[in-house]
């Protein structure tokens, strides 16, 4: 298989991954940002937020640690019998789902306060329980928000690099993501190789934004 | 549906920073019980605990034979038959009007007919296929008020649901509450601040003051009661039930009260309907002897009972007509020209009767 391929099916692989686990794991985050009156909210969200200004190294540096065989991370997977997940996808995918949080969360959290508390009352006193109120109610009205969520978490992991070079390293077909070939490719000084690549993760980075703007609008137009 | 009287028993407490609710109360199966205050009196919360939209309320909620809270025992709002009404009537926005019916209905487990039944009671049919995003605020409240009921609820629950409205809705709406009132054979529990709707729709008052409850009891004798707040303000009034005798044909009715015979102008009412009126003060003069050359067209025998200062520099007159109370206000001046006194007889020109139903 050609290092290209592999790095776009790893890529692919886990900015899917990463993104199906926000959209599960950002779903309550988010709700319970959006509706608590606890004083953790502000904590709570301060720390979701984080990976949004911490140099990725950084946070890569401290996974790189907790994860190592010394880290807790590290000791609790080495006790689970699942080795240390350092260098292994399953760290990159972890090290991923945390940089990418705040991008999923924001965008859901800012959906879900969005909702009429009244709306979801009025359910609740037609008979609905509470899950029945999140699919039936919650749901179908932040459709743009968990749409806008997931493509930014996908759109997000793609154009990671830090945290990947110091947490996932750079094995081909395993952990060697497109950036991280581009990165390789200009070292190399394979210049039109590093082009092409650059080339088309520009492109994919504008479509992604250009599909967000024009959901945006058609909801906007929709609440119209 | 009457196999049980479906009678409400409250006993609730709940901190506010306004206010600490503090009630206990009963009310009764039948009719429509207006819960009346200022805003910040609680109302609005007592109505919520009720439908246990209110968590941190504390106490007993029974309504019929089934006890919906008491101690630790709480039923969420899902488990517990009423349907409520919210002040901007809260239609889910993504569904369509019929959509928004068949919600509670499906979940409720109600039969078939009740959706069709009350789309057709309501006037909803021309609006089935529509967004809520593109109802008037009027519509909206129809359609809250049919989504409530296809459920079958045993009770109705309303909160200030004319209030986001502006006059001319309130009244395209209300002949369909007295629809509900007559044909669903429901309780309603009806909050609301404006003396108007309370006096029109009552069968039984609460009167809530700062989370208690200042008074409460049969509508018009709450109503007419003349130590209460709004018997102050500027548009006290009297609430009179009367019984229409016979028209004019000229848009006149003669209506039988309990003060004497009045001619009001009002729509034709059948011979022989209840109707409620309302007598503000400001409306109401007092002669000591029956001008025949005046405009005013009501003038009845009256007894002073009670005269009372109010601080605008007027007084504010009680005055017994026949079985019915009037109230009446006149200048200081007045009275003391006509050397008012409590016990003296005299005669009330009503210049203006607002007739309610």
């Amino acid at each position: 298989m050609s290092p290209i391929l592999a790095a776009i099916l790893v890529t692919l692989k886990l900015a899917g991954l990463t993104t199906l686990i926000l959209l599960l794991l950002g779903m309550p985050l988010a709700w319970w940002l959006a509706r608590t009156r606890s004083r953790w909210r502000i904590p709570i969200g301060a720390l979701v937020a984080l990976p949004m200004v911490l140099p990725p190294t950084v946070l890569g540096f401290y996974l790189l640690l907790g994860m190592g065989p010394g880290g807790p991370i590290g000791q609790l997977t080495s006790a689970l019998g699942l080795g240390t997940l350092a260098f292994t996808f399953q760290g990159l995918l972890f090290a991923s789902v945390l940089y990418s949080l705040p991008f999923v969360v924001h965008p859901l959290q800012s959906g879900f306060a969005s909702i009429d508390p009244a709306v979801l009352e009025a359910a609740a006193t037609l008979r609905a329980g509470p899950f029945d109120r999140f699919t039936s109610v919650v749901l179908p009205l932040s459709r743009p928000a968990l749409v806008t969520a997931a493509l930014f978490g996908f759109a997000h992991t793609v154009g990671e690099f830090g945290v990947v070079l110091m947490v996932g390293g750079n094995i081909d077909g395993q952990t060697r993501v497109l950036s991280v070939l581009l990165y390789d490719q200009f070292e190399a000084m394979a210049y039109s190789d590093a082009h092409r690549l650059a080339a088309g993760l520009l492109v994919f980075s504008f479509g992604m934004l250009l599909v967000m703007q024009w959901l945006g609008r058609r909801a906007a137009i929709a609440h119209d | 549906m009457t196999e049980t009287r479906q009678d409400i028993e409250l006993r609730l407490q709940l901190r506010r920073k306004a206010f600490t609710l503090d009630v206990a109360l009963s009310l009764p199966a039948q009719g429509v019980t207006v819960v009346f205050g200022p805003s910040g009196s609680g109302k609005s919360t007592l109505l919520r605990a009720i439908a246990g939209l209110e968590p941190a309320a504390r106490g007993r909620v029974r309504i019929g034979a089934a006890v919906w809270q008491d101690g630790d025992k709480y039923l969420p709002p899902h488990r517990r038959a009423v349907g409520v009404v919210f002040q901007h009537a809260a239609l889910l926005p993504h569904l369509s009007v019929h959509e928004n019916l068949r919600y509670g209905w499906r979940r409720s487990g109600a039969a078939a007919g009740a959706v069709p039944e009350w789309i057709d009671k309501l006037a909803l049919g021309t609006l089935l296929a529509r967004s809520p995003a593109t109802l008037s605020g009027g519509e909206r409240q129809r359609v809250a008020l049919a989504r409530a009921l296809v459920c079958r609820p045993r009770w109705l629950l309303l909160d200030e649901p004319l209030s986001a409205l502006d006059v001319e809705r309130r009244s395209e709406i209300l002949p369909y509450l007295e629809t509900i009132r007559q044909q669903a054979d429901i309780p309603m529990l009806y909050v609301t601040h404006a003396v108007e709707e309370a006096a029109r729709l009552a069968d039984h008052l609460v009167l809530l003051e700062a989370g208690k409850v200042f008074v409460a009891g049969p509508a018009l004798e709450v109503l007419n009661r003349p130590d209460l707040p709004w018997a102050l303000r500027d548009d006290a009034a009297a609430v009179l039930e009367a019984t229409v005798a016979a028209h004019d044909g000229h848009g006149m009715l003669l209506l039988d009260t309990p003060a004497g015979s009045l001619h009001v102008h009002g729509a034709a009412h059948p011979t022989g309907t209840i109707v409620r009126l309302r007598v503000q003060a400001r409306d109401v003069s007092v002669a000591m002897s029956a001008h025949a050359d005046t405009s005013v067209l009501n003038i009845i025998p009256a007894v002073l009972e009670s005269l009372s200062p109010l601080p605008n520099g007027q007084l504010q007159l009680r005055l017994r007509a026949g079985e019915a109370l009037l109230l009446a206000r006149v200048s200081h001046q007045s009275a003391v020209r006509l050397q008012l006194r409590e016990g003296l007889p005299l005669w009330a020109q009503i210049k203006a009767v607002a007739l309610l139903v």
